[in-house]
């Protein structure tokens, strides 16, 4: 049960290197807040200012309504999962579990009580006496989540916890994490690059680009209406088309002529015309809205869906098409999409309402 | 190896059976020659068989005394050797483990300069400082005493930056880990990096035992007493430049039960190493 304030928050190593450069972000009680963004933009240094692993050069963290700058990580009453699980190599699972709490003084039974009940949740109860090594990947991320979840702290925080593990472990952790989460009700802080992820585990999205926010949001409300070019290009797969003057190939603007190539009108002030790749229809449309051929350069298949890669005039641009194409490389399409799926940018990569 | 013929296996093996007498036989004969009487050493050719004086020669060494050193027994000499060689180990290892996790794991001001100090003792093993080291150890009143013969030889670079070199390999994750979980420096030294640190404390403790035990130069310059003489030093003392004037029977004695506690730190140690590096792994 805690609320998490970030105001102005920055961080600059060494006097020189500002690697997160001013957040504002305000977490809701027992909310999951997904931080997002390329590696490098600053997300696991904002992470650790959080937990109290790093000092904070400027602003104020508040977790649970105070302010916890000048407070150690073991008095912020956080459990953190680290990306390579961080687990003491020569204890067994259970004191490893239970190390956290010895060290606050908590009596042996309530210790052993709370071990064995997080064991039970994390299906870990047969493991207690292996040491880490003899454990799968995935069940020593379990470890790790159990030594976060015995102490009952007021907020998790995770970095990237499921970078290390195989795609179709991920997919099952994901799941449980978001269970776990829901389950025990404790605010969390998560950590990751990879857009999927961030997308089905957030209650809150926070997309991070170089230091900054980008966009704060409901993962779907993001999705439908990014605040910039990078958040289109880096929320969905395949990204967002991005389409600019000259192909897009020297950023420069939108020209009349590239407009009339692709029939659709835009706002003033508009640079860059986006649209999903789902969003794109084939045939003939009545409508307003974006109106052109697709030469079809190469066809990808991937069961349940297809990508169309292709060209309209001197525009690249990425088609999904559900189930199988019958379209063939070579091959001309007439294709649309209505204004109201279009998205528009300025000069700035800011996004333009219209 | 395998399934090489039976000529090259011959010959390898012709090989190591020559190289281990060629190691263990003048062992062997040290033996032989500790349990026969002085007039039999003295007569050569000494037979290849041990004889019938071991627990004699044994029971003198040990218990009796010895002439040439006024009466201490090798008992005597194996407890000083003892003491010296384990406060020499667990000496250098406490305080190099010590100063490396200093270093490794806090911020302090000058912190590099504190490395490369420790660094530059490098080049000053006891026996470059030894007047100077000699000096000190007169002024305060050290000659004759355990504290004299151990202390000048703890001093160590090397094991500092052993430890140094391992603690940069823990990785940092384990540190905050430990940093979230409420443990402080001390029970993280404690708990998580003693713990870890076993294999190559046990592993550093066989080579610094050996390195104590076989100290010649410094006790023979800081012990005048013959009570507190290091066997090294006793046996030395034993060997009189005339042949009738040495215990040859009682030099021998010395020489076989000198060898006989590396002998033990290794063969015990050794196991719990093996263990170690079985079970750690990270
Ligand atoms: N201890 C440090 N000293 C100096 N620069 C650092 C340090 N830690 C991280 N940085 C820099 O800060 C930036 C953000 O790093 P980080 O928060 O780890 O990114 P992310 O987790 O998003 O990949 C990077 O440019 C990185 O080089
Ligand atoms: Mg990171």
């Amino acid at each position: 049960m805690a609320t998490v304030e970030l105001k102005g928050v920055r961080k600059v190593y060494g006097g020189s290197v500002e690697a997160v450069k001013g957040v504002d972000i305000s977490i809701a009680d027992k909310a999951m807040c997904v931080l997002v963004g390329p590696s490098g933009c600053g997300k696991s240094t904002l992470l650790r200012m959080i937990a109290g692993l790093e000092s904070i050069t400027h602003g104020t963290i508040d977790i649970d309504g105070r302010v916890v700058n000048e407070v150690g990580p073991a008095e912020r009453d956080i459990a953190m999962v680290f990306q390579n699980y961080a687990l003491y190599p020569h204890m067994k699972v259970y004191d490893n579990m239970a190390y956290g709490l010895r060290n606050r003084g908590m009596k042996k039974d309530e210790i052993d009580a709370r071990v064995k009940r997080a064991a039970e949740t994390l299906e870990l109860s047969a493991l207690l006496d292996r040491r880490p090594r003899e454990l799968s990947g995935g069940q020593r991320q379990r470890v790790a989540m159990g030594r976060a979840i015995v102490r009952n702290p007021k907020v998790f925080l995770f970095d990237e916890p499921l970078s290390n593990l195989d795609a179709k472990l991920r997919g099952q952790m994901r799941v449980e994490i978001k269970n776990l989460q829901r389950s025990l009700e404790v605010t969390s802080v998560y950590v990751t690059h990879d857009q999927l992820e961030a997308m089905t585990l957030a209650d809150q999205l926070v997309v991070m680009n170089g230091g900054l926010v980008e966009q704060v949001g409901k993962p779907l409300d993001i999705y439908e209406k990014p605040a910039s070019t990078f958040v289109a290009s880096f929320i969905g797969a395949p990204p967002m088309n991005l389409l600019g003057g000259n192909g897009g190939k020297t950023g420069a603007p939108l020209t009349v002529a590239d407009l009339s190539d692709l029939g659709v009108s835009v706002p003033p002030g508009t640079t860059t015309l986006g649209i999903r790749p789902e969003d794109i229809e084939q045939g003939d449309y009545a409508g307003e809205g974006l109106k052109t051929q697709l030469t079809v350069e190469a066809v990808e298949p991937v069961g349940a869906e297809s990508f169309l890669h292709g060209k309209a005039g001197t525009h690249r641009l990425v088609v999904r098409v559900p189930g199988r194409s019958i379209a063939e490389p070579g091959a001309v399409l007439p294709i649309f999409a209505p204004r109201a799926k279009l998205h528009f940018f300025d000069a700035n990569g800011k996004r333009v309402e219209g | 190896m395998i399934g090489q013929s039976s000529v090259s296996r011959i010959i390898a093996h012709v090989t190591l059976i020559i190289g281990i007498l060629i190691v263990a036989f003048p062992i062997y004969y040290t033996f032989v020659a500790s349990t026969h009487s002085l007039q039999t050493i003295l007569r050569p050719p000494l037979p290849l068989l041990p004889g019938r004086e071991f627990f004699a020669n044994y029971y003198q060494a040990l218990f009796g005394g010895i002439g040439q050193l006024g009466g201490v027994t090798v008992w005597t000499l194996l407890l000083n050797s003892t003491i010296v060689a384990l406060g020499i180990a667990l000496g250098k290892i406490f305080i190099s483990i010590l100063s490396a996790y200093a270093i490794v794991f806090f911020r302090f001001p000058l912190r590099m300069v504190f490395f490369w100090l420790i660094f530059i003792t490098l080049m000053l093993p006891v026996e470059v400082r030894i007047l100077p080291t000699y000096k000190v150890m007169v002024d305060l009143n050290l000659i004759d005493t355990y504290a004299g013969l151990i202390v000048p030889l703890i001093a160590s670079a090397t094991a500092t930056l052993l430890f140094r070199q391992f603690f940069l390999t823990i990785p940092g994750e384990l540190v905050e880990a430990a940093r979230v979980d409420g443990a402080g420096p001390w029970r993280f030294f404690k708990d998580i990096l003693l713990p870890l640190s076993a294999t190559n404390i046990a592993a550093l403790f066989v080579i610094l035992f050996i390195y104590g035990w076989t100290q010649y130069l410094w006790p023979l310059l800081v012990t005048n007493r013959n009570d507190m003489n290091t066997i090294v030093i006793g046996l030395r003392k034993m060997i009189s430049f005339a042949d009738a004037d040495t215990p040859w029977h009682l030099v021998m004695v010395t020489c076989i039960l000198s060898i006989v506690p590396p002998v033990l730190v290794v063969v015990f140690m050794q196991r719990w190493f093996v263990r170690g590096l079985v079970e750690t792994e990270k």
